[in-house]
């Protein structure tokens, strides 16, 4: 590991201040994937700046009705703070289908926001990777790409994101609060990450150097009835073969109003706008999940070892909203 | 600043730090290359070699320790970052000459064979055992909003980041369940 400088800043204005002068700085949070991919060659950064301690790691419930977690929250205390298990079951659901135990005491919101991919190609340094080393290609297009992208890929990169807790805030239109070097601003979750295209190794549309300070759920009283439903290889402790974050709101059979959002098939987390638009103020049936799904995938390029995920995309988004019509 | 002897030709004072930290109860300094990762700082700085290192990439466990009372894997945190914070190892468990329940039970139920992960089940298991008894809910509990039961299924799920290459699983749900229920 490369040697590095420790700097834990009094203030939010100190730590951007730092990353504004120091070209090869990072932020460091709960270290679950910033330590790992130091240890790996993968990261090199000269200074970490331990943003731990800032005073960003509190859950405030908002006059509106809605929610301001702050970026050091642990995944642990967000998924049991009683708001979250009440008002957004779906948010809690997706950090505690995440990980383990300890890890989640560990990770924090803003940091899992900006967690890497878990391609085995990026995590490798013998290998080409354009999101570690743009230009020198991508090895994982034509090799193991089992675990990787259907949706929105580019010749340069097949990555797709990792997080869960992602792809239910997706669903749920979060702000992203962020603290640059021009000050505070709000980022829509749905402007926030980037596709990959011809520049994989920019991931969100975050100014260099800025500092992710809260995220803002909307108050959204629908989303009391809310799940996230992932897949994996083993019962627990693995990232996502599959995953669905939903909301239904029913106006008797009739669906009022539907969110749904897609882990493990893009560079990005998947909000399935297609979808929706189709199940929108239509009856609901285990039939119209299914032809939503088949519209939003139906522009989906799988590679040669991932065709499985779109028959598995299909099955949970039934799955779940049936589970919402039901409950 | 000063570095160990061992790595005095490598740190210097731009990339290192002095750190102090309670562990299991006694507070310790000592001055650690910042990339040192507190279970090398536990097991090479601080004599405390109960907490093992397997997989080194936060994925077996076996490193569990409790830092201000949570369950972390020390393997993915620089110690740097703990300075001023407390940590209890397995030592730190129970007195040198007594067992906690924790520690009974793991032997009534013959909850390990070679022994190389119990240090992390065990910090593991009584972190998670604070966590239930905080109400915290998991992956499988139904309801989110009641009290949760432990149920195998929810110790099962709660333990799912330690491995046991010896596959003692049966005996480590026992013993915590039983640890649970008389506590």
């Amino acid at each position: 590991m490369k040697a590095f400088r420790y700097h834990r800043p009094a203030d939010v204005a100190e730590a951007v201040a730092v990353l504004a002068a120091e070209p090869q700085a990072a932020y460091l949070g709960g270290g679950t994937n910033l330590v790992d991919l130091m240890k790996l060659g993968v990261q090199r950064p000269d200074v970490l700046v331990d943003v731990t301690r800032l005073p960003l790691d509190t859950v405030e419930e908002l006059p509106d009705g809605g929610l301001r977690i702050g970026a050091t929250v642990r995944n642990s205390d967000l998924a049991a703070h009683p708001a979250v298990r009440r008002d957004y079951p779906v948010l809690a659901r997706a950090l505690l289908a995440a990980a383990s135990g300890q890890l989640r005491n560990m990770a924090t919101t803003g940091g899992n926001l900006l967690q890497r991919t878990r391609c085995v190609y990026y995590q490798d340094t013998s290998k080409a990777c354009n999101k570690r080393e743009p230009g020198s290609g991508c090895a994982a297009l034509h090799g193991q790409n089992r675990d990787l992208a259907v949706l929105d890929w580019s010749e340069q990169c097949v990555a797709t994101h990792p997080s869960d807790l992602a792809v239910a805030l997706a669903a749920l239109d979060t702000v992203v609060e962020v603290h640059d070097a021009d000050g505070p601003r709000d980022i829509p979750i749905a402007e926030f990450y980037r596709s990959p295209g011809t520049h994989p190794e920019r991931e969100t549309t975050l100014a260099r150097g800025a500092l992710i300070t809260a995220v803002r759920l909307p108050p959204l009283p629908a989303a009391r009835r809310s799940t996230y439903l992932k897949v994996r290889d083993r019962a627990s402790f693995a990232f996502a073969a599959g995953s669905v974050a939903a909301m239904l709101d029913l106006d008797g059979d009739v669906v009022r109003d539907v969110r749904l959002a897609y882990g493990a098939v893009a560079h990005r987390p998947w909000r399935a706008y297609r979808a929706e638009e189709e199940l929108r103020g239509r009856p609901f049936s285990p039939e119209l999940a299914a032809r939503a799904a088949d519209a939003e995938l139906a522009e989906a390029r799988p590679l040669r070892h991932n065709g499985f995920k779109l028959p598995l995309t299909r099955a949970i988004t039934v799955r779940a909203l049936t589970e919402l019509a039901s409950s | 600043m000063q570095g160990g002897p061992e790595n005095a030709t490598t740190i210097d004072e731009r990339h290192s730090s002095r750190v102090t930290v309670e562990v299991n109860g006694a507070s310790r300094e000592v001055a650690l290359d910042n990339r040192t990762t507190l279970l090398d700082a536990l097991r090479e700085h601080l004599d405390l070699t109960g907490a093992k290192k397997g997989c080194d990439h936060g994925q077996c466990g076996s490193c569990t320790v409790l830092l201000d009372g949570r369950r972390v894997k020390s393997c993915l945190v620089f110690a740097v970052t703990v300075d001023g914070r407390s940590v209890v190892t397995v030592e730190g468990l129970a007195g040198p000459d007594e067992l906690s329940p924790l520690q009974a039970a793991f032997i009534a139920h013959d909850a390990f064979q070679c022994g190389y992960c119990t240090p992390g089940q065990l910090c593991s298991a009584r972190g998670m055992l604070d966590e239930v008894s905080r109400g915290w809910p998991s992956a499988v509990t139904g309801d989110l909003n009641t009290p949760v039961e432990l149920t195998d299924a929810e110790i099962r799920e709660r333990m799912a980041g330690n491995l046991c290459r010896c596959a003692a699983y049966p005996h480590i749900v026992a013993a915590v369940r039983e640890t649970a229920a008389s506590s």
